[in-house]
């Protein structure tokens, strides 16, 4: 038989079956992840008790209130361009979206990279260019070479608004949360691309937790969890990677030297979650005229959530989608409430468009 | 957002940046985060930077992955 991916998916679907034991609940962490489960539908292959659910891994959803009514509140003054990519610019603000803003005439650009940004900030002379920086370790790296790049050249008017966060210290509180009961993490993909695997270690080592980096493909993602059923029916808890495509075991060694040129680590506001100690990321004091926070005295307020809206529970793993009461009836993707409604890959959007037809 | 598309590397056009082909779209790739870049070379792009070279579906170590699921299946 060859080696398809459509094999190999079947393949891996019935190593989960004979490696069936007690029921098992693993984070898939990367919003990716989830959309791609969704989109293929491969929660109809799992065995009995094999649950899902999904993490915090979808940077717009995670960006708290407070920094989303900042962004707005700049987009307001004559003198600021934003600059931001797109699925933030949907995400409803207390007041306004960035995309509200942008209808009553403030200055709000989508870019496709932090390199956009910076070479809007070289047309837009007469104004700062504040590009809002979100992101895991994934795109963190791109922030870093473009401030690089600005320091270089002496481009006084481009700022960052460093909302890039981390992932494993998130994941040490998920691991530690009595109430969640996870039994596994597949982990994100193209963040492990840069981080290598050594930065779970301590996941599996000191909280007994599986994990597993996975690609994105379905038969990469029935890899990953046919490897984290596998070390749960061994009992013997480790970091492996079902994505060698993608990831070298020590991550790549030049992007991460560019973030610790660049950041330092830091505390990050994440929706849902609070303070997290550890889980961002700050200028380094060489590169803090780059620091949108420093030039232009902003204070981090955190303002309220929506009313209703349940993605803080959606992101932490706490509940389905499906359990918000707004779900579909006031927060649809086309009025979402919450950003998990708004990004391409929330976990509320994406049950929304694919998730109503496969689960009951 | 964290994904990631695989494009091939036609040409390389300047110190920091390639131009990269997916399907038939080529766009310019910053290639500040990998050395050693050929052309011919395929690149997860994400956000306008190759992050890393994709290794080949032929590799052992992708192999060595589907027998070790080959062998939990046939238990």
């Amino acid at each position: 038989m060859k080696d398809t991916s459509a094999n190999r998916v079947r393949l891996a679907a019935r190593a989960l079956e004979k490696l069936a034991g007690r029921p098992i609940k693993i984070m898939e962490v990367c919003g990716t992840h989830t959309v791609s489960i969704y989109r293929s539908g491969l929660r109809a292959l799992l065995p009995e008790g094999f649950q899902l659910v999904s993490g915090p891994g979808c940077p717009v959803c995670v960006t708290s209130q407070g920094s989303i009514d900042t962004l707005v509140r700049l987009s307001g003054k004559e003198e600021i361009a934003i600059a931001t990519y797109g699925d933030m610019v949907r995400v409803p603000g207390a007041s306004l979206s960035l995309a509200q803003a942008r209808a009553q005439g403030a200055a709000v650009h989508v870019v496709l990279s932090a390199a956009e940004a910076l070479s809007l900030a070289r047309k837009l002379q007469g104004k700062t260019v504040v590009f809002a920086g979100v992101g895991f370790e994934t795109t963190a790296p791109a922030t870093a070479a473009v401030v690089l790049e600005a320091e270089r050249d002496g481009q006084e008017n481009f700022l960052v608004l460093n909302l890039h966060k981390t992932v494993p210290a998130v994941l040490r509180i998920l691991a530690s949360d009595p109430e969640l009961g996870l039994d596994g993490f597949l982990l994100p993909g193209h963040v492990s691309t840069i981080l290598g695997l050594e930065p779970y270690r301590a996941l599996a080592a000191d909280h007994g937790m599986p994990c597993v980096v996975a690609g994105f493909e379905p038969d990469q993602v029935m890899a990953g969890l046919a490897l984290l059923a596998a070390q749960r029916a061994t009992g013997r808890f480790s970091v492996q990677s079902a994505y060698p495509q993608g990831v070298r075991p020590g991550g790549n060694e030049r992007a991460k030297a560019l973030l610790s040129l660049v950041f330092e680590e830091s505390g990050a506001a994440w929706r849902g979650l609070g303070n997290l100690p550890g889980s961002g990321l700050t200028f380094r004091e060489p590169y803090t005229r780059f620091d949108a926070r420093v030039r232009l005295g902003l204070e981090d307020r955190e303002t309220p959530e929506p009313a209703g809206c349940r993605c803080g529970d959606v992101l932490a793993g706490r509940i389905a989608p499906s359990d918000c009461p707004l779900f579909g009836v006031t927060c649809t993707p086309e009025e979402p409430v919450g950003p998990c409604m708004v990004s391409s890959e929330g976990s509320c959007a994406a049950a929304y468009r694919f998730g109503r037809r496969q689960v009951p | 957002m964290c994904l990631a598309i695989p494009h091939t590397i036609v040409s390389i056009s300047g110190h920091k940046s390639a131009i990269g082909r997916a399907g038939t779209v080529e766009v310019e790739v910053r290639t500040d985060l990998l050395e050693n870049l050929s052309v011919g070379d395929i690149v997860l792009v994400h956000a306008g930077f190759a992050i890393e070279k994709l290794m080949s579906e032929e590799a052992s170590e992708i192999e060595a992955l589907w027998d070790t699921i080959r062998a939990f299946a046939e238990q």
